[in-house]
């Protein structure tokens, strides 16, 4: 007999993680004012450079500005055209990535650091010099009203939209529904005049992250340090109160649906909230991760649906609370029953000391794993830095979830899962 | 460079160890070399099936998620045509945990009647969400069958239809998991903040009793060339018409493979590629436009699929992404454009391997493909291709006759 033999009918002892140190960014100012955040760490040749600019306010008139203009950005210069932008990053093996939110828009490259030299210019050309020409926009309303007529098929896709919609108002960017029609309000003299005002130092952020060093300061201070793109556009306004639905419960009819896509949620808080790091805790018991009870319930116990989960979504104004799944349509006003009788079971009985326990070494764990690496260090830092929030807040969220008690859980429930607060929408067939 | 030690236990279970000591984590990767080719044709969507069931409980563990989740880790899992892959991650100081919970299902299920009939729903609730509620949903359970007639590749991993995963039975899921989820059938790769002597004698410690029982009977019928043009056509409640294409080609394991992958990124793979410029940008013809290869262990194929522009014909659509397709298969492409997509499978590798389980699950498919050296070799495969390497390529695969083409219409 080998001299250890292995115990299977008992768990190895656990050790418990207790450190939860991790690299912050270092701050250095360009010429022109631009602050640029660096997390130098990882083992490979590699470099993420992201341009964040904040956007200014919503525009109903031209719901579609801000994401527009970003995806439109590497359609054609004065130098070159789209093609031609393309192909000089392909050809260093580089990635040019956007992004758009409600509240940001950016730009981001991804490089072997060898081809930094080469890649950063052509970054700075798609950025600071688009033509936006007729033809790409026509192709980008094109294909895009064609995208989205695709999407309104879907009950995931058009449940998430109208969703939103329902918890923070039709007039609110963050509940604004995208119409195919809005792609024909887009037109080159807006862009352009749209680009000119958001596009500018004044408004911008770098993060950068990979291997890091004085030398890709310098770089990106000779390229986006001068003064020639400062300038304001003094329309940082805020918006509107969250004007959320007169109607609780929602449904969108689709005669043929196998599935009906179902959310329940509410309007919430950001992640400057007191309350959020301890919401974070119930929302993963919910319905946060595999283990969560709606997963258990609703897939692991009934086999009701592939997948549901719940989560908190934080913006720079706000945020809300929201459960999502796909179920069988025959199934899904037992779904809602059970998907109710989770959130009750919340508000009534302490969770059992064993479950918050997992529920706690899970989040902390997942925790590790988001600091691991230079761009997830990066991004921890790109979650905080647009609330006026400094890594506090992850010390703070570490301390919750480590210190939380089922009594606290409890009163938060009671607090933020009020049943008259909870909006309801099924696209699909109820039964 | 991506370094690692490796050792065959008796019982024929290979482990390899993949050292970082840059990172609080470890992953632990199991490979089983079995897949949805491998099914009844009867029995198709079981390997998947199967995969659901490898959580429901071993003989020692009455649910397997919870102690991982309670040692601060998470796990995931996926099927395909060739392999089977599980994986967890948690904090390396609990790697233990891991151990314990992957040799244990590895030495028996608990075979719970209940998982069956919970797993059986959720997976046909799968089937309908990704595949039939879903617009184009259905096109991989229609095109497969179209373009392999013998292989097993005819059908998709989710399965033929729904009633084959109704009717999985008990006694499937036990003659399954004997006849598959043996540790000669399976790669085991450790990585990340570990020891190599260490996780080789825990894997020792852990899995060394589990008996050598494989018997690798598997022989799977050869696709038999396809001589004549084939071609299907649907109707459907969607927006846009569409057309798919699917070309036979060589297999993952083959050295072709390099020329005909880098033919599919010139053709489309990123904003510069040539079927997105010609196709959706310069004439208008298609909304969205792709071609990409399967990259199976058997003889693969090149798919070909595009959303036409509404307005625009199937005629013209399908003209002009055949003279496109003629034009890699006549001219030589550029030495630049080789180069560039040369670079991007470059740094597209480079940046794969960011991931501590990205790396553990390359070693162990590399392994699985022969040596889990190839890993830091595969670069230098694609820098060898030509230019006249690609053409032979294109012309062998751009035939009339070796393709199969769907075309999925909008009912009007």
């Amino acid at each position: 007999m080998p001299e250890n033999i292995a115990i299977r009918t008992q768990a190895p002892p656990l050790k418990h993680i207790t450190d939860f140190s991790f690299r912050h960014v270092e701050k250095a100012i360009l010429d022109n004012g631009i602050p640029v955040y660096t997390l130098n760490a990882g083992v490979q040749d590699v470099i993420r450079v992201e341009l964040i600019f904040r956007n200014p306010a919503f525009n109903p008139a031209q719901p579609l500005m801000h994401s527009a203009a970003n995806r439109l950005l590497n359609e054609g210069s004065s130098k070159h055209n789209a093609q031609q932008l393309a192909e000089m990053v392909d050809y260093y093996g580089a990635y040019y990535e956007n992004e758009q939110s409600n509240d940001h828009s950016s730009v981001m490259l991804h490089t072997l650091n060898k081809h930094l030299g080469s890649t950063l210019p052509i970054l700075h050309e798609i950025l600071t010099d688009p033509a936006f020409p007729e033809k790409e926009i026509q192709v980008y309303q094109q294909n895009n009203k064609q995208r989205l007529t695709v999407e309104n098929e879907k009950v995931a896709s058009v449940a998430r939209r109208k969703f939103a919609e329902i918890v923070f108002g039709a007039q609110h960017p963050y509940g604004y529904y995208v119409r195919p029609e809005d792609y024909d309000k887009l037109n080159q003299a807006e862009l352009k005049k749209y680009h000119h005002a958001q596009y500018v130092s004044n408004h911008c952020s770098i993060i950068v992250s990979g291997k890091v060093d004085a030398e890709v300061i310098k770089s990106l201070n000779s390229i986006f340090g001068s003064a020639d793109w400062t300038r304001s556009n003094g329309a940082m306004e805020t918006v509107s109160d969250f004007k959320p639905s007169e109607n609780k419960i929602n449904y969108i009819e689709r005669d043929d649906a196998i599935q009906s896509a179902i959310r329940v949620g509410r309007p919430m808080f950001n992640k400057t909230h007191p309350d959020y790091a301890g919401m974070q805790v119930l929302n993963t018991l919910l319905g946060g991760y595999f283990g969560s009870r709606l997963m258990k319930n609703i897939r692991e116990d009934k086999g009701y649906t592939y997948g549901i989960g719940s989560a908190v979504a934080s913006m720079v104004k706000g945020g809300y609370f929201f459960i999502s799944s796909e179920v069988g349509s025959d199934v899904c006003s037992a779904a809602l029953d059970e998907i109710y009788k989770e959130i009750e079971l919340l508000k009534t009985e302490p969770v059992p000391e064993e479950e918050l326990q997992m529920v706690k070494n899970y989040m902390l764990g997942s925790f590790l794993k988001n600091i691991d690496g230079a761009f997830n260090l990066a991004d921890r830092w790109k979650g905080i830095m647009f609330y006026d929030l400094d890594y506090r807040y992850y010390d703070n969220f570490i301390q919750t979830v480590k210190s939380i008690s089922s009594a606290e859980i409890m009163q938060l429930a009671a607090k933020y899962f009020k049943k008259e607060d909870l909006f309801e929408l099924v696209v699909g067939k109820k039964q | 460079m991506i370094s690692f030690n490796r050792t065959k236990l008796s019982n024929g279970l290979t482990v390899i160890v993949h050292e970082d000591n840059s990172t609080p984590l470890a992953t632990i990767n199991i490979l089983y070399k079995v897949g949805a080719r491998d099914e009844d044709p009867d029995k198709t969507g079981f390997a998947h099936l199967f995969e659901h069931l490898m959580f429901g409980g071993s003989v020692n563990i009455p649910e397997y998620d919870s102690p991982l989740q309670l040692a601060g880790g998470d796990n995931n899992a996926f099927t395909n045509n060739d392999i089977t892959n599980y994986y967890l991650t948690l904090p390396a100081q609990n790697l233990s945990t891991g151990f314990w919970l992957e040799s244990d299902r590895m030495m028996s299920l608990a075979f719970s009647p209940k998982s069956l009939d919970v797993q059986r729903q959720v997976v046909i609730e799968e089937f309908k969400q990704r595949y039939l509620n879903q617009p184009y949903g259905d096109v991989s359970l229609l095109l497969r069958p179209l373009t392999y007639k013998v292989h097993p590749y005819q059908w998709s991993t989710i399965g033929k239809e729904i009633s084959h995963i109704e009717n999985a039975s008990l006694e499937d899921v036990r003659n399954f998991f004997f006849r598959y989820y043996c540790p000669d059938n399976a790669i085991m790769c450790v990585a990340g903040n570990v020891k190599s002597d260490e996780v080789f004698k825990m894997a020792e410690e852990w899995f060394g009793e589990i008996k050598r029982t494989f018997k690798d009977e598997r022989k799977y019928a050869a696709e038999p060339k396809q001589t004549e043009k084939r071609v299907q056509t649907v109707e459907r409640n969607i927006p846009f018409d569409s057309i798919y294409r699917s070309y036979h080609c060589s297999s993952r394991l083959e050295k072709e493979f390099y020329a005909e992958d880098l033919m599919t990124d010139i053709l489309s793979a990123g904003k510069s590629a040539r079927l997105y410029n010609s196709l959706v940008k310069d004439k208008k013809l298609f909304a969205e436009i792709h071609c990409y290869g399967s990259g199976s262990f058997d003889k693969g194929t090149i798919t070909a699929e595009g959303k036409l522009v509404k307005g625009v014909t199937m005629k013209q659509a399908e003209e002009a992404l055949d003279e496109e397709l003629k034009k890699i298969v006549t001219e030589p492409v550029s030495n630049d454009e080789l180069t560039k997509v040369k670079n991007k499978v470059e740094s597209t590798m480079v940046f794969s391997e960011i991931d501590l389980s990205g790396r553990a699950l390359n070693l162990a498919i590399a392994e699985y493909m022969g040596d889990a050296a190839l890993i830091n070799t595969e670069v230098d495969r694609y820098r060898e291709v030509t230019a006249a390497d690609i053409t032979a390529r294109a012309q062998d695969v751009f035939r009339e006759t070796n393709c199969s083409t769907l075309y999925y219409l909008s009912k009007k």
